[in-house]
């Protein structure tokens, strides 16, 4: 950094304390180095310390519709709390948001590796069927999760033809009407939506493997599995780590993709915290409630984020 | 116009001839001149156009300029309530009727009564924009719903269209082939599944604040009896009233349950020949009862609130509202302009004669309906899916409904 380059020399330890002037210039130094963390901090205040604030107090008042106008909302302790953590719903809810991120992330993990290692061998057009496997990603929720919705129709979707005619199934699959099947359908539809990202970052996790490994162990008289099970999964894990993690963050958070699908229906089968919470405070107009409900959606991701930072911290110590 | 805001402009008009665009236009935003702003959920046509043009024809009436923002539906409540925690409301509001109540009891919106003239105007509209007595809101046409049925199906088959539940559920059953159910409805998981489902309920004397009565348990006994029959498609959960629409306009449904609005869809469609009935009732000579639906007008309080009542007024007379129902395919919320606009559109008859028996979605439950409104079509789903029993189901809602009215 260049203001640190004109610090003036302190004399080492000497029975004289540093003059004033020294003093001064080593205080506007520290400013100077402060200052640089004056606009992310401010950033950081203003648009997740004030929002997170105003969220947490909004979950210990009577929030209504009346109190967007004058700004009075009586505080009423933890009621919104007791509300929801006695409503059927709560337990219900969490659960759908456990299976929902759990088998989202296993899914979109092992497809987007598979994927990975399939598109680490050079062929004719791999770059660009890498590069059109993006799209997915590209696409806004809304698009993919509405073309979902005709393919998953229970009557004229594609996905039932095709399973008919193979003979898979005997009945069209009420995918997006039946409990026992809504979750299921949504799960995959996000799982569609998360393997580019899984694939791209697990690709470049790849790309820095030394093909030497490979060779040696070829030397060595490995198989593909032995180079899997010892080079390939070791060296990817630090990456694997990271897809995870982040992965399980947005997850955790996922909300466009069931809304535009089920609406968190049929009968609350695909209801998480993060729908439940959006109709507490939108459609119910119960702010207070709805609010209380994405607290506990924020501690989980804040939780699963603190382990986060532990294992880059821990990574980073060992290097 | 006073002379700062004068200054402002004629200061504006030099900064832009000087330096082409510049902050001027957050100025002129800030203090339009003789604008006046409404806000909308049209984003689809007809609807569009028509507001438009009716805004038009009466911003030149009153010699103001009207400016519309348009969103959707579901972001028109969240924006007008930050726009009243800003105070920054527009001047006019064209809501759905059931979210009226939200909006009047904030304090925001203008009593209406002996501002503007809604002698001649059907009760049950009046209702419909009425929170705690008051009227805050005003609709120029409404609607509700009622039974579509495919005219060549029916004369193929050699029926009648119903008039009955016993008859619908019978010929329901007959017209079910196999791509084609008897009937499509929507009974998706948000408030258009709970409005297509309260015919039902309230045609079979149940209530919305008395769900768990034995009127509603067997009007949702018999009405998930349709999906168990296999009549209905169980799709329906999913579908959107533009969806069942879609259904019917492909031939994958005999009859439908729907509204007005989609008569001008339904005419575009060459080869379709289809037939308006009122919705079938529990025995011969019940009235329907359905729910008045439809979008009304709404004064924020604010400097140009006057300005705004004028305007209002203008889109009531009964000239704009006889061209605004007839592009909207809308019922005039006045009894004599409905009279002269269903001799030009016969299949509006039907929809008429639902209004004066029609009833306002909030009128007991005020502000405490959408929470009711979602316990409702839970029930729905749960008793469509066999989740529940539609005893049970609606038991869970009551309870679910009752919280909800004490909590608000």
């Amino acid at each position: 950094m260049t203001t640190v380059v004109d610090r003036p020399a302190v004399p080492a330890a000497g029975p004289t304390p540093p003059s004033s002037d020294a003093r001064a210039a080593a205080r506007r130094t520290r400013l100077a180095r402060m200052s640089f963390y004056v606009p992310s901090v401010l950033y950081l205040l203003l648009f997740f310390g004030y929002p997170i604030t105003a969220n947490v107090v909004m979950s210990f008042q009577d929030y209504t519709v009346t109190s967007f106008y004058d700004g009075d909302a009586p505080f009423n302790g933890f009621a919104n709390y007791t509300a929801i953590f006695t409503d059927d719903l709560f337990g219900a809810s969490l659960w759908h948001t456990v299976v929902f991120t759990f088998a989202s992330l296993v899914a979109q993990f092992a497809l987007g590796l598979a994927l990975a290692l399939y598109f680490r061998r050079r062929f004719p057009l791999g770059s660009v069927l890498r590069a059109l496997l993006l799209l997915p990603w590209l696409l806004p929720l809304l698009v993919s999760g509405t073309v979902f919705r005709w393919l998953l129709d229970q009557d004229y979707g594609v996905v039932n033809q095709v399973l008919l005619s193979l003979h898979l199934v005997s009945d069209p699959v009420p995918w997006l009407v039946s409990p026992d099947h809504a979750m299921a359908a949504v799960v995959i539809a996000n799982v569609w939506i998360g393997v580019p990202f899984n694939m791209v970052i697990l690709y470049g996790g790849l790309q820095s493997i030394p093909p030497q490994l490979y060779e040696a162990a070829s030397l060595d008289g490995a198989g593909a599995w032995g180079k899997f099970r010892h080079i390939t999964w070791p060296l990817l894990r630090p990456v694997s780590a990271v897809v995870l993690m982040l992965g399980l963050i947005y997850t955790v958070k996922a909300f466009d993709v069931v809304m535009v699908l089920t609406q968190g229906g049929p009968a609350d089968a695909t209801q998480l915290l993060s729908t439940w919470s959006y109709q507490l405070s939108f459609t119910n107009l119960q702010f207070g409630r709805g609010a209380a409900v994405s607290n506990v959606l924020i501690v989980i991701a804040m939780v699963f984020a603190l382990v986060y930072l532990r294992a880059v911290r821990a990574e980073q110590s060992e290097r | 116009m006073s002379t700062r805001i004068r200054a402002a402009t004629a200061a504006c008009a030099a900064f832009t001839l000087s330096a082409s665009l510049g902050g001027c236009g957050l100025i002129t935003a800030e203090t339009p001149p003789n604008t006046l702003t409404v806000a909308d959920y049209y984003t689809a046509e007809p609807g569009n156009t028509a507001l438009t043009e009716i805004l038009k024809t009466c911003g030149r009436a009153t010699g103001v300029n009207v400016v519309r923002e348009v969103m959707p539906r579901a972001q028109l409540v969240p924006k007008l309530l930050r726009d009243g925690a800003a105070r920054t409301l527009p001047d006019l509001v064209l809501s759905d009727n059931p979210d009226l109540p939200k909006l009047a009891s904030t304090g925001a919106l203008l009593p209406l009564k002996g501002r503007t003239d809604t002698t001649g105007f059907y009760k049950s509209v009046l209702e419909a924009g009425t929170y705690n007595g008051e009227l805050y809101g005003v609709a120029p046409g409404v609607n509700g719903l009622a039974l579509f049925y495919d005219k060549a199906v029916f004369r193929k088959a050699g029926l009648e269209p119903p008039k009955t539940w016993k008859e619908l559920r019978d010929s329901a059953a007959e017209l079910t082939q196999t791509h084609r159910y008897g009937l499509a409805l929507s009974a998706v998981g948000t408030e258009e599944g709970s409005w297509q489902y309260e015919p039902f309920l309230w045609g079979n004397g149940g209530e919305l604040d008395g769900l768990g009565s034995k009127a509603s348990v067997d009007s949702l006994t018999y009405w998930s009896g349709l999906f168990g029959d296999g009549s209905v498609s169980k799709s329906a959960l999913n579908w959107q009233q533009s969806d069942v629409a879609e259904q019917f306009i492909g031939g994958h449904a005999a009859m439908m349950v729907n509204g007005s609005w989609q008569l001008a869809a339904l005419d575009a469609e060459k080869g379709l020949d289809y037939g308006v009935v009122p919705l079938p009732v529990p025995e011969r000579g019940d009235t329907p009862v359905t729910p008045l639906g439809g979008e009304v007008w709404a004064v924020p309080k604010g400097e140009r609130q006057d300005k705004a009542t004028e305007v209002l007024d203008c889109v009531l007379s009964p000239e704009n509202m006889y061209d605004w129902a007839r592009l909207r395919a809308d019922v005039p919320a006045r009894p004599d302009v409905a009279k002269r606009l269903v001799k030009r559109q016969p299949d509006l008859a039907p929809f008429i004669a639902g209004v004066p028996a029609a009833r306002a979605r909030t009128t007991e439950l005020g502000t405490a309906y959408p929470a009711v409104s979602e316990a409702l079509y839970t029930a729905l789903h749960q008793s469509v899916t066999g989740t529940l029993s539609p005893a049970r189901a609606l038991k869970a809602a009551q309870r679910d409904a009752r919280s909800a009215v004490d909590d608000h």
